[in-house]
């Protein structure tokens, strides 16, 4: 009797003794998050781990079957005092440990120090080329077939005596792929000004609406025809995505412009419009930077401005130094993120992992 | 005035939300979260001008008795339809302005407004995004029509991921030994979509990212004009 009561003592002691959990705050982030480490003994069965709330209450935050372990309950309230509850199962009995920590809102992203570099590098190398642009040399700029072709289209609309449509995709003004098509928008406005073709553009959101009357408004004033601009033809449809396609569909068959182009983000309806396109016989420009609807536009367009082409169409047709040279900043990133692909393939093949997980942002 | 204002904002707002990004700590995260609370508010308002926008086209296009002068009458009568019925009676749990309606609701089934939405709106936009099956069809017909080099290797690399992705794949060579389990149609299929197409996405990926940046760049420095309407 009195020797079981020593070994059940025993086993007690090792097991508070083994036990440990704590929470501290995560390092280098928003504040918004909080390490959970505990570590048990090896008969542990199953752990929970509750976040005590306000009044008390505990919501579980965590489940799992590992004796040691961590986890980060992401999603709190920064500079807030949290309290943590371990519950730790074993065979016939369960243990409860105590944790608490505070967020604390940090000055610097550390794991982002990989991105921040890049982003410094590919920076400069752009202001570097536009600085050497502003001192007069000049720089190689690739054919961009799909904007060349824009003289074409617009000629071809001309002749035939037909409208231009231009869809500035379907996302709002907050997408940066949306504001690169109003920058094309502005150069196609000033060509169908000067040729006095009508140009059609119907918007899925008001504040690309306000956005594109402004910019074709301008261009019209630029090349000096004010008189030929109508905003009745910068127009909104409607928010709905498939009620946009369907609305466009219309306008494609009704009014069968001779040119169309489709420029900035898509989604499913990238095809719909696509062959509608097609099948009214217009020439047609795309140019997105979804590479999933790519192959879309590839098959259905005459020309298609793939990814950075879309980016890069307002500096090629603008002809403007400054603007080339930025482009010369964007090969610049690509011969870096080409030399860091080879040197990452090379340092993985010997198992050195450390520039990946720089890059990966798995600093912490 | 007109240009360097909105220059000078661009600037600001573009450097603050940059060093948001990197610095997590306040002010900067409120920053942030209040000029995405201002865009909201400023797209609530910008709403009404895309009405203003929507019936003044149409009604114009009716007045003038322009070609096809019915198809924007009808859009003209739905926008009506459904503003009046979630006006009147609400949608779903929001009550309107004669409450929830309830004779009418009972009679329809829900109330008006949710009741052309799901016996109208919903069937005519399946409808729409069915069309995709087809338009698929045809163009997938035009890209696999063998004119080179290119277009057959297309060809090729579309027939085995469409047959890999099939039961018939499974089946035509699901005889193949342990050894030559590369070759078997569905692991082909995997190969091409896991490798070569996903190296391709990456690179346009990239590329894409870098255009972002100096896009960004451009516009932050004041260097695109363009989207303001103008150079000058």
């Amino acid at each position: 009797m009195k020797h079981g009561m020593v070994l059940v003592f025993l086993f007690t002691i090792t097991i508070l003794c083994a036990n440990s959990f704590h929470a501290t705050d995560s390092p280098w982030d928003d504040g918004k998050a909080i390490d959970l480490f505990w570590e048990l003994s090896p008969m542990t069965r199953q752990v929970s781990i509750h976040r005590l709330n306000e009044n008390g209450n505990p919501v579980e935050v965590h489940k799992s079957t590992l004796a040691e372990g961590s986890f980060t309950d992401y999603g709190l309230e920064a500079n807030t005092h949290y309290q943590y509850r371990l519950t730790a199962y074993f065979a016939d009995d369960n243990l409860t440990l105590m944790a608490d920590s505070n967020t604390r809102e940090q000055w610097f992203f550390l794991r982002k120090l990989g991105f921040l570099l890049l982003l410094l590098i590919v920076s400069c190398a752009i202001i570097y080329y536009i600085r050497a642009a502003r001192n007069g040399n000049e720089f190689f700029i690739r054919r961009i077939a799909g904007l060349d072709s824009m003289e074409e289209a617009v000629g071809r609309a001309t002749e035939k005596g037909r409208p231009i449509l231009f869809v500035p995709g379907i996302s709002d003004l907050d997408d940066i792929q949306t504001i690169a098509s109003l920058t094309i928008l502005s150069h196609l406005a000033e060509r169908s000004a000067e040729y006095n073709t009508e140009l059609i553009v119907p918007c899925r959101f008001s504040m690309v609406l306000s956005a594109a009357r402004e910019v074709v408004k301008e261009a019209y004033i630029k090349v000096g025809r004010p008189d030929a601009y109508k905003a009745d033809n910068i127009f909104y449809l409607t928010d709905d995505q498939f009620g946009f396609v369907a609305g466009i569909d219309g306008i494609m068959l009704r009014e069968k412009p001779a040119a169309n182009f489709f420029m900035g983000s898509f989604y499913a309806e990238s095809l719909i419009l696509a062959e509608t396109g097609f099948a009214t016989g217009a020439i047609q420009t795309a140019g997105t930077a979804q590479a999933h609807q790519l192959p879309f536009f590839v098959v259905s367009c005459d020309y298609t401005l793939i990814g950075e082409e879309l980016f890069a169409a307002s500096a090629y047709l603008s002809k403007d130094p400054q603007q080339l040279g930025s482009l010369k900043g964007h090969d610049f990133g690509k011969l870096m993120i080409i030399v860091l692909i080879v040197l990452g393939v090379i340092l993985e093949i010997l198992g050195i992992s450390a520039l990946k997980e720089f890059i990966a942002g798995a600093v912490s | 005035m007109k240009r360097s204002l909105p220059l000078i904002f661009a600037f600001v707002v573009g450097i603050i939300v940059l060093i948001s990004e990197f610095i997590p700590h306040r002010p900067f995260n409120q920053i942030v979260s209040t000029l995405e609370n201002w865009f909201m508010i400023i797209s609530g308002f910008a709403i009404l001008l895309g009405q203003i926008s929507l019936i003044r086209m149409n009604a114009n296009k009716i007045a003038n008795r322009l070609p096809d002068w019915q198809y924007h009458l009808a859009g003209l009568v739905s926008f009506a339809l459904m503003l009046i019925f979630g006006l009147l009676w609400g949608m779903q749990e929001t009550p309107g302005l004669m409450g929830d309606g309830q004779g009418i609701s009972a009679y329809l089934g829900s109330k008006p407004f949710d009741y052309l939405f799901e016996n109208a709106y919903m069937p005519l936009s399946a409808t729409l995004f069915s069309l995709l099956a087809f338009f698929i069809a045809s163009a997938a017909y035009r890209a696999f029509i063998i004119r080179g080099f290119e277009s057959n290797l297309l060809m090729i690399t579309a027939v085995i991921v469409i047959i890999g992705r099939t039961s018939i794949g499974t089946m035509l060579t699901g005889w193949l030994p342990e050894s030559l389990s590369f070759w078997h149609i569905p692991n082909l299929a995997d190969f091409i979509m896991e490798f070569p197409n996903s190296a391709a996405q990456r690179a346009i990926l990239i590329s894409a990212g870098l255009g972002i940046v100096g896009s960004s760049l451009r516009i932050i420095l004041g260097i695109e004009r363009s989207y303001l309407g103008g150079d000058k």
